[in-house]
Parts: structure tokens; sequence; C-alpha cells
């Protein structure tokens, strides 16, 4: 334990319930840490785990029926839990700020910008009108806003998400807060203004010298900004320490599968299988007695029964675990080195070819005589997938990458170019002309709970599209089928009976699977069909995912903004940039010499959980953000952000050349360095 | 735990009560009238109609529990009587304008382009007078009539429906399922009717039932105004207006009011309580 006055934050046994009329919901039941002046501490878990409700216990931004029912929150001297609103209201905003998750709707919409940061300023009687205003356009240009006289003059829904994010951040530090909560601050925003953000969040620490909690699910994220890692499990903290050690050595069987579940970036995948843990988080309403991790831990031991204390193991760690305490080792998992997966022996006819494929939406009109606007979504791609492979399409937010799926699902009709399914020409088919071919076809969607129809059971869910298509016979075989995909994508039969809203995240979307092979397709197009689970979850739907692969022989379009995903399911990887291919190669080609200057910072800009390595990366750091798809750059759409950017960029468009081994990039000075 | 103390967890019959009681007060209160209406020939103790002058004006008696009118009718009886008509144009109204309403609301969110247009606009004129006078202006061009105020209320009831249903259909159009069954091949038809159309049901009841009482309100409004029923029909409306001349005879015009009044909360009191038993969000609480 530090020295006293070094200490800022010391949170005893704290104790946030939600007391409902079914029973308390324990979401945050017994947690202490501790926090240094200047310190940067990382609380990570999965949903549920209670790491939100413990940072808005400590700003007291509790709504009912959530209440502290026990424990102390001591800041500088003073029990936070106990204090009363009006010295509360003190705290906030002036010593304690905090960032939220949802930039859009963290901003009040008809304030402008400089009203709103002046009167966070002007609240607590420390600056004059005319002060703030002048200290709240130097703060805008020291968050990297752009144009700041200018941008705080603007409203919120001028800005992007990133800009806001700044702009939360400047309120955060109007006051100079001795300490920065900062819940899930990038995880709606894309890869490259991630990396932005969290650079600045690390040179905020380090200039003002305030404390910052970061709370987050990504690991990769806790590790590139944090000296010191909490990890959250069922309402307490499980393990506690350096992200130095605790990524590369975790004392914790929860820490120990939440790294081993999500895929890397930065290496080599020999199985596509990924290590997962059975079950789900336990019910904050009783937690099991013992061990909350008992029954999912694959390391459990008889003592586990009892429940074990967060007990310090060495220097700065401590863990709450009866084998790592007593000196057991958690074992690198076994991996089955399978041989790579074959690819399918580069079929002669290719599945899908889509060549100068466009999609251009009109907007409605400014006036009745103002030329009509045009957002190219999707603006001249090309691409085939093989039969059996697994082609990754990767892009940032509004790169085109769900318009393509519905275009080439046909969901949306093209505004030209050409889409060729094994042999059949659908750019313009009728409704009616594609639907035999829907059979070969099909979809899995993002959000698992809008994908799933709430008025119908599961087993209506899944016995429409046989009905439609004449697949079962009759309601008998209807029934067998159905019981038959339950256990394709491992449900329960009496899941046919239950309703979505019965099931988790990551059950829905085995459904969602389940309804997508209902017709026996031969084409799935996965539309980032994990981005909303948890890593956990995510692992076992990749692994599903593979696993039906591998037994149906499917051929999957994975969709996808997280590159360690589509790194490590992929053969072949699309890049997109504003509705256009910037580059194509096969995965580990594309992750070993990137030749786009967009794939190197993107590659560049996702956050790795090691330590090490984030602290030694080398940063090809994107400037600004991308361009509108409503008047996009000339030429390279990608010059107005590229590092190497020269004049020709901006007159000639960059067609695409082959780079040889089934490499290709659309740029005119390809693997140049910045 | 530190000395706090934790409320007590409310037994599960005090909570449905703390939630229902009130939407189940006024179920009661509707389910009393719709009998009062149905067997009303039974339960009233005089016929609406017969008129007796030697006991007219008679403050209520033992043999006239609620008094008589001008004209000797027993007011008691006219109230049983008169909740059979306003039941039923409520009912009527709400229903035929309501299915009418919702199908077209729910056709121009699902087509869109110039049809949603030309529906939408003409939703926006009859919004544009307040809804009794463009009724009365309906009904008094028709001619005075049950069936007439019945038409001129249908008028004016069936755009706010196609309005929620619009806006119902559109909120649901974006969610990915609606793309899930596109995907799989469903039509259109199948889609808007078996999809969609149920998901948006929820809220659509719960207007059905809010406004039963205000359909109620604005026919005994019409019928107070001499637009809607025929006399000497029983109707709680055309109570009230004879009754209101006789400021010592207070019972003529009070207990009709007290009727339609209990009618309207009876609604309101279910309709609240449907849209918190249909809202997801409350329930978990």
């Amino acid at each position: 334990m530090p020295e006293p006055d070094d200490l800022i934050l010391q949170v005893r046994d704290l104790r946030t319930w939600f007391l409902t009329d079914a029973g308390p919901v324990r979401a945050v039941d017994g947690v202490s840490f501790f926090l240094r002046r200047g310190e940067t501490l990382g609380i990570v878990g999965e949903s549920g785990s209670g790491k939100s409700v413990c940072a808005k216990s400590i700003m007291r931004l509790l709504d009912e029926p959530a209440r502290i029912v026990g424990g102390s929150i001591v800041f500088r001297g003073r029990d936070l839990a106990s204090l009363d609103e009006n010295a509360m209201r003190d705290v906030r905003g002036r010593e304690i700020a905090m960032v939220f998750q949802d930039p859009m709707t963290s901003l009040n919409p008809v304030l402008r910008i400089a009203k709103q940061l002046v009167e966070a300023m002007t609240a607590h009687g420390r600056f004059r009108r005319a002060a703030a205003l002048a200290r709240a356009i130097t703060l805008l240009r020291r968050m990297g806003v752009p144009g700041a006289e200018r941008a705080v003059m603007s409203w919120p829904h001028q800005f992007s998400g990133g800009m806001r994010q700044r702009v939360m951040l400047a309120m955060g530090f109007s006051n100079e807060p001795a300490l920065l909560i900062a819940d899930e601050p990038t995880t709606a925003l894309d890869v490259t203004i991630q990396s932005q953000i969290l650079d600045l969040l690390r040179e905020l620490n380090a200039d003002f010298h305030t404390a910052v909690i970061l709370i987050s699910h990504d690991l990769g994220v806790i590790a590139n900004v944090c000296s010191r890692i909490l990890v959250m499990y069922a309402g307490e903290v499980v393990e506690e320490g350096p992200p130095e050690e605790l990524l590369s050595d975790p004392r914790h069987p929860y820490t120990w599968a939440l790294l081993h579940a999500a895929p890397r970036l930065d290496a080599e995948a020999h199985d596509r299988r990924l290590v997962t843990i059975e079950g789900q988080p336990p019910d904050p309403r009783a937690w099991p007695e013992g061990c909350r991790f008992r029954a999912r831990c694959p390391f459990a031991i008889e003592v586990c029964a009892e429940h074990p204390a967060l007990l310090p193991i060495g220097e700065d760690r401590a863990t709450r675990c009866w084998v790592t305490q007593a000196g057991g080792t958690l074992h690198t998992p076994e991996r089955i080195a399978a041989s790579p997966a074959p690819l399918a022996a580069s079929a002669p006819a290719p599945l899908l070819v889509v060549k100068g494929l466009k999609k251009h939406f009109l907007l409605a009109k400014d006036s009745l005589f103002a030329a009509p606007r045009v957002l190219r979504a999707v603006d001249g791609v090309d691409l085939e997938v093989a039969r059996g492979e697994t082609l990754g399409v990767v892009g940032e937010s509004g790169c085109g990458k769900s318009t393509l799926a519905r275009l080439i699902t046909r969901l949306h009709e093209p505004t030209s170019g050409s889409i060729v399914f094994d042999g059949t020409d659908i750019t313009h088919a009728t409704p009616a002309q594609i639907r035999p071919l829907r059979r070969r076809m099909q979809m899995i969607f993002q959000d698992p709970y809008a994908s799933l129809n709430p008025r119908m059971s599961v087993g209506e869910i899944l016995t429409g599209p046989l009905k439609l298509h004449g697949i079962a016979a009759d309601e008998a075989a209807a029934r067998r089928r159905v019981l038959e995909l339950l256990s394709l994508v491992g449900l329960p039969a009496r899941a046919a009976q239950r309703f979505p809203h019965e099931f988790s995240g990551g059950q829905r979307q085995r459904i969602s699977i389940a309804r997508a092979l209902s017709v026996g397709p031969d084409l799935v197009v996965a539309d980032e069909p994990i981005s909303a689970l948890d890593v956990n979850i995510q692992a076992q739907i990749i692994n599903l995912m593979v696993d039906l692969q591998e037994r149906l022989g499917l051929t999957y379009l994975f969709i996808a903004h997280d590159l360690a995903v589509i790194r490590h399911v992929c053969d072949r990887i699309v890049v997109l940039y504003l509705g256009r291919v910037m580059e194509m190669a096969p995965a580990a080609t594309l992750f070993a010499r990137p030749l786009h200057p967009y794939t190197q910072s993107l590659i560049a800009a996702a956050p790795v959980p090691d330590a090490r390595i984030e602290r030694t990366r080398r940063r090809v750091q994107l400037r600004g953000e991308p361009a509108s798809p409503i008047a996009p750059p000339s030429g390279c759409p990608f010059r107005t952000r590229c590092p190497i950017a020269q004049p020709r960029c901006a007159a000639e468009v960059p067609p695409i050349l082959d780079a040889g081994a089934g490499q290709f990039v659309a740029c005119h000075f390809p693997g140049a360095q910045a | 735990m530190s000395g706090i103390a934790l409320p007590a967890i409310a037994s599960p019959r005090r909570r449905w009560a703390r939630r229902y009681g009130l939407a189940a007060f006024g179920a009661a209160v509707i389910a009393t009238w719709l009998v009062l209406a149905v067997f009303a020939p039974w339960i009233a103790p005089y016929d609406p109609s017969t008129v007796d002058v030697a006991a007219r004006l008679q403050p209520p008696s033992a043999s006239h529990w609620l008094g008589t009118d001008a004209l000797g009718r027993d007011v008691a009886t006219r109230v049983i009587f008169g909740a059979r008509i306003s039941l039923l144009v409520g009912f009527t109204v709400v229903l035929i304008g309501g299915a009418f309403g919702t199908l077209l609301g729910a056709l121009a969110g699902y087509v869109r382009g110039w049809a949603e247009e030309a529906l939408m606009r003409l939703t926006d004129l009859v919004f544009c007078f307040p809804p009794i006078i463009l009724a009365m202006a309906i009904a008094a061009a028709l001619g005075i009539g049950t069936v007439n105020t019945c038409i001129a209320m249908l008028v004016v009831w069936w755009p706010k429906f196609a309005r929620l249903a619009r806006s119902l259909i559109l909120t649901q159009r974006s969610l990915e399922y609606v793309e899930a069954a596109q995907s799989i091949g469903f039509g259109p038809a199948h889609i808007l009717l078996r999809q969609i159309i149920p998901n948006a049901v929820g809220p659509l009841i719960v207007l059905l039932t809010l406004d039963l009482g205000n359909a109620i309100l604005v026919f005994a409004g019409l019928s107070f105004l001499g637009l809607g029923v025929v006399p000497p029909t029983a109707e709680w409306g055309a109570m009230v207006a004879e009754g209101r001349e006789l400021v010592q005879q207070w019972w003529v015009a009070t207990f009709p009011g007290i009727a339609i009044l209990s009618v309207v909360m009876g609604f309101n009191f279910v309709g609240d309580g449907l849209r918190d038993w249909l809202d997801p969000h409350a329930r978990t609480r």
C-alpha cells in the first residue's frame, strides 16, 4: 500500500445494489482499490461485471433503484459515499470529471459548444464568462480540434463522434480535475480515431497530472494507456496488477480466459478456433457460493467452493484465486497444431464475382432548386469470392461495407456494376427472380437484439424459411429440421418454444445463424456478426462459424471493423475506404507486408493487449477524419489523410495494381514509408 | 451490512396492486357499465321514454332513485339506457376509425414514396381543424342522427391512427429482422402483416383504449349541442343539455354528467395500465 498522502482515492468494500422490487441486484459487491495521484488505472471486464456502476458510484451518478448500500469512497479526505448532495455537486466536474461512452448523446444538442464549455467552467465559480470563453478555445485547441475559434461556436451535430469526444475531454479538463473517469470513451469510435483519442488521453495525463480511471472491455485499449489494471468479474475485483505482468502472466483464470479468447493482431493463427470458457456470467441477484467464477473455471479445485479473498501475490499484484494464491500456474492452452486450412484449391469458377459495383443514394435536396446530393456509399468495388473460402471486408464506419453486404444479397439494388452469383447475373434481378437464389445466399446480422422478430418463437423463426422455400414436406419434417438446426448451432431442443428475449446476445446470434443455415445456403454474408458481443462470446461464435464452415462447406463474406478478428478468421482480406477497395491480399500477406498506407495505419492503430508491444510500437498516426462520401476527394479518396500523399494523388485515381502473390493495391506509391 | 437498512421488498401482490390497481378499478367501472347497457331493459326500473307530467322534476327518492326530468321521465332509467348508445358509438367510431387509419398508415409507412406523402398531407388537412368543430360541421351538413354523427366522427378520427401506425411501422422497418425476412425471400405482404404489424400493435391498442373515453366524450358533446341523437332517445350529452337551465333541479344534469365522467376515467385508467404492461422498460422495474 502506498503512502497515504500520495493517495487520491481509496475505495473500500464498495457495494452498490439495485434495489428492485424483485430483490437486490448486487451489481458492485465488495470492491476495494486505491488510486495514486496522477496514476492511470484501467478497469476491465465484460458487460454486467459492474465496472460502469463502480464508476458511477464514485461520481454518485446513480439513478433509482441503484444505491450505495455499503463501503466507503474516500477522495481527498472526504467519504463520497456519504457526502450530501450539495457538497457532491462541487466535487463533480470540478474535482472529478467523467467522459462517457456515447459521444452522440453526452452533449446537449440545443446548446452551442461554447455555451456548454463556458457553463462547465463558470458553474464552479472559478472563471468569469470572458475568461472561460478564451480558455474554452485554448482547451479545444489542446484537444486537437481544428479551427478552435470557429469550432467553439458550432453546434454538437456539426461534429463527428471523435470530435465530440474531444469536446467532452475539453469539458472534463476545463476545471483541472484531480481525477478523470473515462467510461469506454473510445468504444463507439473507429480504430484510427480511437488511437488518436488514446494518445491524447496519455498526453493529458502527463501534462495535467490528472489521475485517470479508464474503463473498457478491450484489454488492448487498457494496455495502451494504463499503468495498473483491475479485472472485474461478477461485481468484484478478481485480479490487479501492472499491465506488463498481468497481460503476459495472468494469475486469475478469468483474466487468462479473456486474454486467450481475443484473437491477436500480432500473432499468426494456427487454428481458427479460439480458447473459450463455458457458460454465462452468474446472475447478479444470487451470486453463487464460493468463487464466483468456479462454474466456468477450467482450473477449479475443491477449495473453490469457499469464497476466495483478493490477496497480494508479489509486489503490486493481487488475485482472488485459490489456485494461484497457493502458487499454482495457469498453463498456456493447448492449441491443436492443425495444418493450415487447405484453401479450396483455387476452384475454376468463383462463387461470387462483383465488378465495378456502385451504389449511390440520392439524398433530399437542400432546397427546391439545389442540385440533388449523392452519397457514394459503394463506389466501384471489384472482388471475387472462391468456393469454400472466407473473404474478409474491413474498414471504418462509413466505408460502405454494410451497403456492400446488402448489395450482394440484393437487399439494395446496385446503381451500376454487376454481381454474378454462381454464373447467374443478379445485378438487376426482380424479387421473383431472386427468390430461388435466396436459398443459396444468406445473411447474418450485427445486432442480435434487432435481427430476431420479438413476437415470434424460435421455432416459428426457423420454420418460416423452410415453409417458404418448400424445404420441409410437412409439419413433422419441419419440426425435425428445426431440432437439427438448433443442435447444429449448439442450442437445446427446448429453445424452439422460447422467444428471443429469453436468450442472451450470444445465444441470439446462434439463432440468427441457425435461421441463415435453415435454407442450406452456399454463401453466408456476415455483417459484423460478433461486434455487439463480449470477448468470450465472440470467441464462441467464431468457433461455431469455423466449425460450420468445415462441416457444411460454407463460403463466408465476413464483414468487420476489428482487424484482429478479420485476420483470425479470413483467408483473404479486402480493405475498403470511402466505398473503394484500397488493398486486397491473402490474410498473412496483408499483415506481413501491407502496401497501402491506409492498411498500414489501420494495423498500427489497432491496440494489442500487450503493454510492452504497445509502448514500443511505431505509430503511423493518421491525420484528421475520413472525408465525406457525399463530397469525396478527387483522385485517391484516401489522400486527405495519407501520410505520403503527393500532388499526383489528387489528380489521378490510382489504378488497382497487381503486387504478386494475390496481393492487389490501389496506390500510386505502394509500400512507400511515411 | 454496515448498518444501512435495506427497504423491505414489496410482496408480489402489493407490487401488482401498486402498478395495476387503478387499471383494475377502471376495468371494473367499464364492466359495470357494459352489464348495465346490455341488460338495460331488465335492470332499469322504468321505461326510458314514458312521459309522466304529474311526476316531473322530482328530487331523488325511494321510487325515483335519481329523480325525474322535466317530462317526468326517470333519470336513473335514462342514464342506464344512455350507456347503450354512448358505448356503442364509442366502440364503433374507435374500432372502425382505428382499423381504417392503422391500415392506411401502415401501408404508407411500408410503401413510402408519393402514396405516403399524399396520405400524410391528407391527415395534416384534417388536423388543421379542431376535431369537434369539424365533426360539428360535417354532422350538421349530413343532418341530425346517430349514424350521421358517427360518420362525422369517423372522418376526424382515423388520421391520428394513421399517423401513429406510420411512425410505428417506420421504426420497426429499420430493424434488422425486417432485412432478415427480406433476405430469406419473404414478400412485402407477409413482412408487413405477419412480421411488422404484430410488433406495432401494442401502442395502437393503448391509443385505442384511451381513445374510447375520448370518443364517448366527443359524442356526448355533439349531442349536448343538439347534433347527436334524435329526441326522445336517452343519451347522456342530450340529458345534460336538458338539465342545464334547471339550476334548482341539479339531479337532471348531474347524474348523466357523472356517468360520462366515470366511463371516460375508466377507459383512461385501463389505457394507462395497458401502457405500463406493454412497456418492457417499465416492466423490469
